[in-house]
């Protein structure tokens, strides 16, 4: 290795891999509870639907995000004219892009974990005075936490080695946008084995540090 | 309990987002084919000595993924695509400066076997023994050196070897393919097979129709054009030339 090791991809995979697990908890574990709850014309089509992102090709998902997103996409469009933000080629992009790919993880996760939770515990607390929020934090939740806990870690894991879909959303810009699976696309390419065997050991290692704490930070006996 | 980590969780979030950007994103962005990453890097670092106060960034992916991306209004103002028709289809669809456009660099398509392979192979021809199981090729819908190796080959060889072809998504899958042993024979540019010269030997040059060159243009939506005509001026100079050279680019 002719260059000091550049540490910028680690950061922002970080920070992208943990932003996108955010956004993509908020929606899965919402849409969990709707479809395990809810009951409605077309509910496993919608399922099916939203988990499609785990099918499809990452750079074929890439590209239909950057038809969309992109300056000349129709929601793209609408960003950029109405609130200044263009997501292409940006981090931000990339955690679109990472939330996109594992949100069906965490979705089916979350669905499953609603749905194994004893209705009758519920109605247990409702009888003894508790609200619908109280229910939903104190009984649903906690009872459904585990499942859903192990869908965000293997969110978090996806997000962090996505791929295809952030090379074509927010390119493999060195220092801006290079993730660490980028920076291992860019030595391969270049013919530098080591340096990409290097990074691949940086990321197997910060995945599993990442992994251990935050299911030791979340897991939550009762 | 559970909420109170939420809150942390989402503290460390936040932080996150906060940090300190690397770049605000005023740079010349160069969108080059990804065999190009190496020599360029070390281009732009001359280009930005050569011009002080300039910042050059890259962005190394697959010719036609770098094209969708301009297509679809990314901030790019350099364009350098490993193929012409990549080029001539940006060309095509007004999404370069033509009069920008210029061939920079040149390559060559060689036949590589593994270093250890005792099939004796020595020329294209070779590849139709029937000793021969698996030759490793870029996908030619994707890949321009699987296009110029089809091309070579002719339509009537390509044809009889196509139950053996095995497609690679990169020219770089074709090669480690080959530098792992796992096929008999791959084409690659002389530029990859000059970097694993201890894994696969290059046993013929191909006949390409017409030369392999690597043409650059500035983007038709470059708010910068003076600066990035200037950036595709300096891969055809000296300097751009014998840093090419140096990662095994040239006719």
């Amino acid at each position: 290795m002719e260059a000091a090791l550049d540490l910028s991809p680690l950061l922002l995979t970080l920070k992208v891999a943990l932003l996108a697990t955010l956004l993509a908890f908020a929606g899965g574990v919402a849409g969990g509870f709707v479809l395990a709850r809810a009951s409605f014309l077309g509910k496993e089509t919608l399922d099916a639907i939203l988990t499609l992102p785990m099918v499809l090709p990452p750079t074929v998902l890439g590209y239909y995000l950057i038809v969309l997103i992109g300056r000349n996409g129709a929601l793209g469009r609408w960003l950029e004219d109405r609130l200044g933000i263009s997501l292409i080629f940006t981090w931000q992009g990339a955690v679109v892009a990472a939330a996109v790919v594992s949100f069906p993880l965490i979705l089916k996760a979350a669905r499953a974990a609603f749905e194994g939770v004893d209705r009758n515990l519920e109605n247990a607390a409702r009888t003894l005075g508790q609200g619908e929020p109280a229910v939903l934090l104190r009984v649903t939740l906690p009872l459904a936490w585990r499942g859903i806990l192990a869908g965000t870690l293997l969110a978090l894991a996806r997000a962090m080695g996505e791929f295809g879909a952030t090379l074509m959303v927010a390119g493999n810009i060195p220092g801006r946008t290079q993730t660490l699976s980028l920076a291992v696309y860019d030595a391969v390419q270049s013919g530098n084995d080591a340096l990409a065997s290097t990074l691949v050991l940086i990321t197997s290692a910060t995945c599993v540090v990442l992994l251990v704490s935050s299911s030791r930070l979340l897991q939550v006996r009762y | 309990m559970i909420r109170k980590r939420l809150v942390l969780l989402l503290c460390l979030a936040a932080l996150a987002v906060l940090a300190p950007r690397a770049h605000a994103g005023d740079a010349l962005l160069v969108s080059a084919a990804a065999s190009l990453s190496a020599a360029f890097k070390e281009i732009g670092s001359a280009f930005a000595a050569a011009n002080p106060g300039v910042e050059v960034s890259f962005n190394f992916a697959a010719s036609g993924a770098l094209l969708q991306q301009i297509e679809r209004g990314a901030p790019v103002d350099v364009f350098a695509s490993a193929d012409q028709e990549t080029m001539d289809r940006a060309q095509e669809r007004g999404l370069i400066v033509a009069g920008s456009r210029r061939d920079f660099t040149a390559n060559r398509l060689v036949l590589v076997v593994p270093a250890a392979s005792a099939l004796g192979l020595k020329t294209p021809a070779d590849l139709a023994r029937p000793e021969v199981k698996r030759i490793a090729i870029g996908n030619p819908a994707l890949v321009p050196a699987g296009r110029y190796a089809r091309d070579a080959l002719g339509p009537a060889l390509a044809q009889a070897l196509a139950p053996r072809f095995v497609n690679a998504e990169s020219v770089r899958q074709a090669l480690q393919y080959a530098s792992l042993g796992e096929v008999d024979a791959a084409f690659v540019y002389a530029s990859d097979a000059a970097g694993a010269a201890d894994k696969v030997r290059v046993v013929a040059t191909l006949q390409t129709p017409k030369p392999i060159a690597y043409p650059a243009a500035v983007v038709a939506a470059s708010g910068r054009q003076a600066l990035a005509r200037r950036f595709v001026d300096f891969l055809a100079g000296p300097q751009a030339r014998s840093a090419l050279e140096r990662h095994g680019f040239g006719g």
